[in-house]
This record gives structure tokens, sequence and C-alpha cells, in this order.
């Protein structure tokens, strides 16, 4: 054990976590303009052979920015605030330290390998749950060491109470492990047939609408798990440290993170609306879907009132403008979702474009914000540099949020387009438009979505500029900084 | 009764029981904050003083830590 007065935090894993962040973000967000250009302009599908279809990377868009981009900005947080909110260091634990460059590198080669999987075409074809079985062992492995780093922490702390930060992250463990094991219940064709077929093929466990059910209640709770509640936990460390403003109401946090436990869980069969799923699992679906509101935007009120007193920040310190803005995506995203489940309005926007559109503006909005935000304030304190630019990250706000907006507004209406033609009959009953008619309505709507892709990562590239000059020509630090993130 | 009505009821009864149990906890909050047994408030403090050699706001007991360093 090393006296307290020698004693500093251990960067090394969050700062390898953060590389992993860039690299998965940049690769998911060029791979997701593509498909959306691709959209637009079908001729695009044919740029690589089958390798370049639609089909075949959209699994590779959606599963490298769930589980490369924003699991790796999970883990990258975590192994920064999870030293303070604890205050205790990595360092003090050469077991942590192992198991946390186990699970660095066997997740790095595993994501790598897995991304490859489905370039190839290898794909369980469960919607964000596509990776094949021996990944879905591997993804196991990462998690159970990832819990191990967790719970160590939290065993060798000196902090006695765990900040709410901590009940969030470890929401997020828990629920991902017991969501992404049910789900991925699958048998091996080549084991269970003596050697037929190919090693990489598993069949489902489950089947018809149970698969359907389990298969949603995973899909959405991996939206809670892995998209809401660890970026709960970045706010509710970042926006207080660095705004220097306790949270507004602690209790309020507490009473929002047992809400969103309770009412999340229930909320997955909204996605099986009008289908084959008993009707009162649908009405359930749809009545928590609803509820979801309340905790849901009592973590964004406690958020945006955190800075209570002190909105002068938000003028004049750029990651505070990040974070406000993903906390008012949160608040946008929440009350869409909820209106989306309801049965009448989900009549019209199942399976059309605005579905789409409201899982960005939460993804892009709120998710990557929030990760991009935390970043930005973690950077200078893991490199002792001063932030590169400002000016560049005011740029890259605004560019990214045109993006967003642009994203959300054109997918609102190819979506709300989409449905009423679907739908519409004439006097006799008869549909009035075939599909085809549809595609070519919606063409400037799908270009739109492409152009705020194209700004998007173009944001996110001057985001990792942005950091990589930071490392290597940002203004060295003598003192680490207590709240506001310096920058040049 | 069929199974799929019984799930319904069991869903439906346990709803009314996890929302008595939430609202319990809003007033368990409340109500030791008010009889000074807990200041949840503090907590807050947690993010803002989170230097390693800062003081804990609730410390672990001195036996528990001394022991885990002890054992190192």
């Amino acid at each position: 054990m090393q006296s307290n007065a020698t004693l500093e935090y251990d960067y090394s894993l969050a700062k390898k976590f953060t590389y992993l962040t860039i690299l998965f973000g940049v690769l998911g967000m060029l791979i997701g303009t593509l498909i959306a250009a691709q959209l637009a302009f079908p001729e695009l599908n044919y740029l690589l052979g089958e390798y370049g279809t639609f089909s075949r990377l959209r699994p590779i868009h959606t599963n490298t920015v769930i589980f490369g981009f924003t699991v790796s900005g999970v883990f990258a947080t975590w192994f920064y605030v999870g030293q303070r909110v604890l205050k205790v260091s990595m360092a003090e634990s050469k077991f942590l330290m192992f198991i946390g460059n186990l699970q660095f590198w066997i997740y790095f080669v595993g994501a790598l390998l897995a991304t490859v999987s489905l370039f190839f075409g290898f794909s369980t074809a469960k919607e964000y749950a596509e990776y094949e079985w021996p990944f879905d062992v591997v993804i196991v492995l990462v998690w159970v060491l990832w819990g191990i780093s967790i719970m160590g922490l939290i065993g060798i702390r000196r902090e006695k109470a765990l900040y709410i930060s901590v009940w969030y992250y470890l929401a997020c463990f828990l629920g991902v492990a017991m969501l992404y094991l049910f789900n991925n219940m699958a048998i091996p064709t080549y084991f269970a047939t003596e050697g037929l077929g190919n090693v990489l093929h598993s069949v489902s466990m489950y089947s018809g609408t149970n698969d359907a059910l389990v298969q949603w209640w995973y899909g959405h709770n991996a939206v809670a798990f892995a998209f809401t509640v660890p970026i709960i936990a970045m706010s509710y460390y970042f926006l207080p440290k660095e705004s220097g403003q306790a949270i507004y109401s602690y209790k309020l946090s507490l009473l929002s993170f047992w809400g969103l436990m309770f009412v999340y869980l229930w909320a997955g069969s909204h996605h099986l609306l009008w289908s084959t799923v008993p009707d009162w699992m649908q009405t359930m679906g749809s009545a928590f879907s609803i509820v979801l509101i309340l905790p849901s935007w009592g973590s964004a009120i406690n958020m945006l009132l955190t800075m209570k007193g002190e909105w002068n920040q938000l003028t004049d310190n750029p990651l505070i403008k990040f974070m406000v803005l993903a906390s008012t995506f949160y608040m946008l995203s929440t009350i869409e979702g909820p209106i989306q489940a309801i049965k009448s309005v989900n009549a019209i926007a199942h399976f059309t474009d605005w579905i789409p559109g409201h899982v960005h503006d939460g993804v892009l909005g709120w998710v990557a914000f929030m990760i991009m935000a935390s970043i930005f304030h973690m950077a200078p304190r893991m490199f002792k540099r001063e932030l590169y630019s400002k000016k560049l990250m005011e740029q890259q706000f605004w560019i990214q949020t045109t993006a967003v907006v642009l994203y959300f507004t054109s997918m609102w209406i190819a979506g709300i387009t989409q449905g009423m033609m679907w739908r519409a009959v004439d006097e006799y009953g008869n549909l009035m438009y075939s599909f085809i008619d549809t595609v070519t309505v919606l063409h400037p709507y799908y270009t739109i979505r492409a152009v705020a892709g194209v700004l998007y990562v173009t944001g996110f590239i001057m985001f990792a500029y942005n950091i990589f000059k930071t490392m290597t020509a940002g203004k060295v630090l003598t003192q680490e900084p207590q709240f506001r993130t310096p920058m040049a | 009764m069929d199974i799929r009505e019984l799930q319904g009821y069991a869903s439906f009864f346990m709803t009314i029981f996890l929302v008595i149990m939430l609202y319990g906890y809003i007033i368990h909050l409340y109500r030791s904050e008010k009889k000074g047994e807990r200041d949840y408030e503090k907590y807050g403090k947690i993010a803002l003083d989170d230097e390693v050699t800062s003081t804990p706001v609730e410390d672990k007991p001195a036996s528990q830590r001394d022991y885990k360093e002890e054992n190192k």
C-alpha cells in the first residue's frame, strides 16, 4: 500500500478505453453515414460486392456504435469516475489492474473479430444481437471481468457511501448481463448435429412469438441499460464536476434511479404492438412506456436544475453546452418514445422512418454528446494537458447539433408521410399507393439524412483531432484542474 | 382461468405492489431526512471533492479499512 502523499489515480485503463471509443466511433459512424447514403442512392450498394451491401453493413453499424463506441465509452468513464467517487486508486491493487488490462485486450481483439465476422456475413439475424455464439461467449467473459473490476474497486474503497453514478454503473452491469444472457441463448448447430454445417452458426432457443418477446425485452432494455443508465451515470458525475455545482437534488436522483429500474423492464413489448403477443401485454408495454416519462424526466430535470444560478457557464464553457444539450435531447427522446408507444400512434409510426429518427435523436444528441463531453472533461486530467482548441469544440458543437436536428426532422416527416401513405385507402377500400410510391416521395428526406450523417461524422472527426492534438500538443498543466476544464 | 389470464392478473397486482413500494420509498427518504436520521444531499459532494486524499463524506469504519490495508 502506497502512502496517501504520493498516491494518484491511475488513468491508464481510462486512456486505453478512450482510444477505443474514438476508434469505434469513427468506424461505426462512417458506416452509418454510408448506409444512410445507400438508402438515398441505391447504386452505392455495389461498391464492394457482397461486403458493401446495406444488409451486410447495417448490423456492423449498429453493433459497432453500441458495443464498440458506447460500451468503450462506458468502460473509459467507469475506470475514471469509479476511482474518483470511491476515492481509491486502481494502482492500489495489482489484481484489479491485471483484470482491467485483461478485460481491455480480450474486448479489443474480440470486438475486432466480431466486426469482421459480421462483414463476412455470420449473423444470428436477431437485431442488436447479431454476433454468433463464440463472440457471445467472449462478450460474457469481458462482462464478468468488468464486474470483477467494479466489485473489486467497491471492495477496497475509502468512501463508504456509493455515489449515485456508481449505482447506475452497477445497474448497467447487472442489467446487460441478464439481458444478454437470456436473449442470446442458442444451440450451436455444428455441435448439436455432430459436425454438420458451419461452426459459426446457431439457432435461438426460443421460437415464434416467444422469440419476438424475448428479443424485444432485450432490444428495448439494451437501450435502457447500455444507452441510458451508464450515460446518466456520466451526467451525474461530469456535469456537477465541470460546473462546480452539486446535484440539484440527490433524493430525486435516488428516486429516479429506482423508478427507472422498476419501469423500464416492462416497456419492451411496445415494440410488438399489433402483433401476436397477448393483448394485455401490449397494453402493459404501452402503459409502462408512458409512465417511463416520469423517472426519465426526473433525471433530466435534475441535471438541468444542477445548473441553477450558473447558466452563464452555458455561454462561456462549450463543455457545459455539450452536456446541457445532451440532457435536453434526453428529455426530447424520452417524451417521443412514449408518444410512439401509444397504440394508435404506433399504428402509424411502426416500421416507418420515424423510429430510426427517434433512436438517433437519442443516440446522437444524448449518448454521443455525453460521451464526447466526458472525454473532453477527462482528457486534460488523463494527459495532464490543456484541451487543444476551444474554437474547434464550438464549431464541432454547432455542426453536430445541426446534424442531429436535420436527422430527426427529416425522419419525422419521412416517417409520418410513409405511415399515412401505407394506410391511405380510396373510397372502395383499395390501397391508394404502392410501396415504390412512398420510396419516391421519401427520396429528399433520405438525402437530408445522409447529409446529416456527413455533418455528424465530420464533427466526430474534429473531436478525434482535438483529443489527439490535446495529447500531443496541448499546453502542459502543472496542476490538475478542480472543476472547469482548461482549454486554449 | 387460463395461464394468460393468470399472467395478466399477476402483472396487475405486482404493478400495484411495486407502486406502493416506490411511493413508500419517497416517504422514507423525506421522513428520515426530516427526523434528522440521514442527510441525503451531502452525498452530492462526493463528485465535487473527489481527490484520492480528500476526506470521505462517509468514512468506512476504521476497523474494516485497517483490516483491508493490513492484508494487502
